[in-house]
């Protein structure tokens, strides 16, 4: 082969691999993606049955109903809207009524919201910060949401503990 | 008193990292070798002084001296001594702090051991350094000093957060950063030999074994990180795809990358350029990694634009750091002189192979990570990018760099034999497909694509022990000789049998984990049974207990296999009082690599406690592979050629033929 061949080959052999990366981007980006909503988004936008997506808001205080098998329910409200959450499991550590949840799933026939995970995600002033922003945006943020006990605002931590809320389903 | 003198030592710091940016850059200029070893005895200076900021700020956690705010919100005079210690970097300062500690221990070491370098280029690397460690310490000094007093001292502190409070997190940052900051090595030599203009076998010489060191410690902190989440936050999962795993993920994927066409340079003066262009970027995704968990932006992206001075300034470094280096690569590699071209079959065909893939795989987790980010900032839409995506993206573009791994160490330089390989690969080929039809005939009717997975994972295994025996001529010549051959061998061709080895060992780890695990989620009562996997779990009662710092809920289980009775296992919750937190501390019970797991929910009114039990066939494997891989890079690391020091840069001909 000559130097202006191998170099072709070289070239064409790294685009083609670039292609089918960007290829399965794309697809996945189209496939894999889930978006936020808060209650009263989904009531503005009639969200399909069965179409995933996240949930955040406020757990309403006195609506955690604990069924048979590890069975729960709540309800989730941010202000304008309600919505009922069913799910089968265990609760993360740090769920509480009153306080801001986002779950997963997909709404079913009957317009409840069935979860399948019940994610912690947030800092340690138990506010995940998809609901702060939406709560926010609706002009339902209270302060003492974020009031610290401290002084001044401690970051919430180090690489691991992000990672541990990132996680903690 | 103490933290008076940290802070203090921390200015003089800075300002001799301001000399070592400096003067030795002129030195260099001005062909001065006395100014130019100005940069040896400041980088040792400065971190004889980070050392001491760095101890007094351990010395007032130990000393629980709540009239430092840094000490007061993450300590409590209760806490284990071990975790006041830990606890120094459990935070933001704290953690900048050793950052910057392990960034002026990196410079300490290149001026210590750097002896052979030419005089210039060590002038250049160290200044270099030095420009990254200013900007560190003004980001300290400025917006984040922990040795900041209280005006009106509490008398008890805030306590750490009780997640961090476990040996995992003691051992995981610091190995983090010693692969991080590592990485800021091979920058600086990168941007060294962009202003020198020069660059030669010897230069991949000298930057080989600094970036296997960072590389190692990276990949050991990945694999620490990935352990502590498992069995620390109670569900079993060992990799989420958060964005702080993959900010550690992407320089891990492009080091990798830069250990191989570092190793390409050093053997056949070609990649040149690449090679520099991967070492800026392992470092740039080493600071963007710091930035993403740093600035507060992952936490909100409106929290960064309402508080801005740490984000905005670690994002200022950030643009300054790759912005400035790319420039100066742009600019100044064309310079540089072109490597010679090789056949695409070849080993060097081989290791471009892996880097275009590993790159690729790279940019995927870049996209997947910032695009979010992204896509909130620009139209103020929030997606979630989850496993899914990188289930989609990364594995396809990791499934044929496996296959092509066994292939590489057998190829030779210049010109490579494929159909050689091949036939040398016949018995692992033979091996993979026997174990892909085993296991598919024994788990009939189940997932299709484990065995499958599985045979590349004993392909690639297989491979580097073909690899081996190749080389001793095992089979081929009388045993002894081939003994005595093996102990001829290179030791870093034991590494790479080893760290390959390793990749294929953690895969199999991995399938087994996500194909084969069975779960068991309920409420149980006293003396009730759950069985999972064949084993028989009782619980035998439920106990509180008090901790230093927390009381507990623990429950007593007993495990019994084919009515004989293995262990008892002890799940708990603890609540820290003084955070109002809880945590669930699973208990883990080992059967060669595979785990029994169990972690407690909630207890309801009529006294049964909810309980996730899992039992996750070959687990360990997924952390063995990576400390086999380390063990492969400290093997690689201690060889001979390493150790001897470099051949002389390349105007010295016969240094140049030593190279070969």
């Amino acid at each position: 082969m000559t130097r202006k061949q191998r170099r072709l080959t070289m070239i064409g052999g790294s685009l083609a691999v670039l292609a089918v990366a960007a290829a399965l981007v794309l697809n996945a980006m189209r496939d894999s993606i889930v978006f936020f909503s808060t209650p009263t988004m989904v009531a503005e936008k009639h969200v399909v049955a069965g179409k995933r997506f996240r949930l955040g808001g406020l757990v309403q205080p006195g609506s955690l109903v604990r069924g048979d098998n590890l069975a729960v329910s709540f309800i989730v409200a941010d202000g304008g809207a309600t919505l009922p959450v069913s799910f089968q499991g265990i609760l993360p550590d740090l769920f509480r009524e009153g306080q801001g949840v986002v779950a997963e799933g997909a709404l079913d026939r009957s317009g409840v919201f069935k979860a399948d995970t019940v994610l912690a995600k947030h800092d340690e002033t138990y506010m995940p910060k998809d609901v702060a922003d939406a709560l926010k945006k609706q002009g339902h943020w209270k302060d003492d949401y974020s009031a610290k006990p401290g002084a001044s605002a401690a970051p919430p931590s180090m690489q691991g503990a992000r990672a541990a809320q990132g996680a903690a389903q | 008193m103490i933290a008076e003198a940290g802070h203090y030592a921390l200015v003089l710091a800075l300002a001799l990292a301001l000399i070592q940016s400096i003067v030795p850059v002129v030195g260099a200029r001005c062909g001065e070798p006395a100014l130019m070893n100005v940069a040896r005895s400041a980088a040792l200076a400065q971190l004889l002084f980070v050392a001491v900021s760095f101890s007094a700020l351990v010395m007032l956690h130990v000393a629980s001296d709540f009239s430092v705010v840094n000490v007061f919100e993450n300590s409590h005079s209760m806490k284990p001594l071990i975790y006041k210690i830990t606890g120094v970097w459990g935070n933001h300062e704290g953690s900048m702090l050793l950052w910057v500690s392990i960034l002026a221990l990196f410079g300490g070491l290149v001026a210590a051991f750097g002896n052979n370098l030419p005089l210039s280029l060590r002038a250049h690397v160290l200044a270099v350094q030095a420009w990254i460690a200013s900007a560190f310490y003004l980001f300290i000094l400025i917006t984040s000093n922990p040795f900041l007093r209280i005006a009106n001292p509490p008398i008890e502190g805030r306590d750490l957060n009780p997640v961090l409070q476990d040996i995992g997190l003691a051992v995981h940052p610091p190995m983090l950063y010693l692969g991080y900051v590592g990485f800021s090595i091979s920058f600086s030599f990168a941007v060294a030999a962009l202003i020198e203009g020069r660059i030669d076998a010897a230069w991949a010489r000298w930057v080989r074994p600094w970036t296997l060191m960072a590389w190692i410690f990276l990949t050991l902190g990945i694999a620490m990180g990935s352990y502590w989440a498992y069995y620390e936050l109670g569900w079993g999962g060992w990799w989420f795809w958060d964005p702080v795993e993959n900010a550690s993920l992407m320089p891990w994927l492009a080091g990798t990358a830069l250990l191989h066409s570092a190793l390409v340079m050093e053997k056949r003066n070609a990649l040149k350029v690449w090679t520099i262009l991967l070492s800026i970027l392992t470092f740039s995704l080493s600071l963007l990694g710091t930035f993403l968990v740093r600035s507060g932006v992952l936490t909100s992206v409106h929290a960064f634009a309402t508080d801005p001075a740490r984000g905005v300034f670690i994002l200022l470094i950030l643009c300054l750091f790759i912005g400035g280096s790319l420039s100066l690569y742009a600019w100044r590699a064309p310079a540089l002189k072109q490597g010679g071209l090789f056949a695409p079959i070849s080993r060097e065909g081989a290791l471009m192979l892996n880097n275009l893939f590993l790159t690729t795989a790279c940019a995927t987790v870049f996209i997947g990570t910032l695009y979010p980010l992204a896509l909130e900032v620009l139209t103020g839409d929030k997606i979630s990018v989850g496993a899914p995506f990188f289930n989609l993206t990364f594995a396809p573009l990791f499934i044929p760099l496996m296959v092509a791994v066994p292939f590489g160490p057998l190829l030779a330089w210049k010109r490579g034999d494929l159909v050689g390989a091949a036939q040398r690969l016949t018995a692992a080929g033979l091996a993979a497909l026997l174990a892909t039809a085993v296991l598919w005939a024994w788990t009939y009717g189940g997932s299709t694509f484990a065995p499958l997975a599985i045979g590349l994972a004993v392909f690639v295994m297989a491979g580097a022990i073909s690899d081996l025996a190749e080389r001793m001529g095992l089979f081929r010549v009388a045993f002894p000789i081939a003994v005595r051959r093996a102990r001829g061998l290179p030791r870093a061709a034991w590494g790479t049998a080893f760290a390959h080895a390793g990749v294929g060992i953690a895969l199999i780890g991995i399938v087994c984990e996500s194909t084969w695990n069975s779960e068991y989620i309920g409420s149980m009562k006293q003396d009730d049974i759950a069985t999972v996997a064949g084993y028989q779990l009782k619980l035998d009662g439920i106990t509180q207990r008090q901790g230093p710092n927390f009381r507990e809920m623990v429950a007593q289980f007993t495990v019994t296999l084919d009515r004989r009775q293995l262990s008892a296992m002890t799940p708990s919750k603890r609540n820290f009082t003084t955070r109002g937190s809880s945590t669930t501390e699973a208990a883990l019970l080992t059967r060669g690599a595979s785990q029994l797991y169990i972690s407690l929910g909630d207890t309801s009114a009529d006294g049964a406690i909810a309980v996730r039990i899992y039992h996750k066939p070959l687990v360990l494997l997924i952390w063995w592979g990576p400390v086999l891989m380390a063990f492969g890079g400290l093997l690689s690391l201690s060889d001979r050629r390493l150790r001897v020091g470099a051949p002389k840069p390349a105007k010295d001909l016969r240094g140049l033929q030593a190279a070969e």
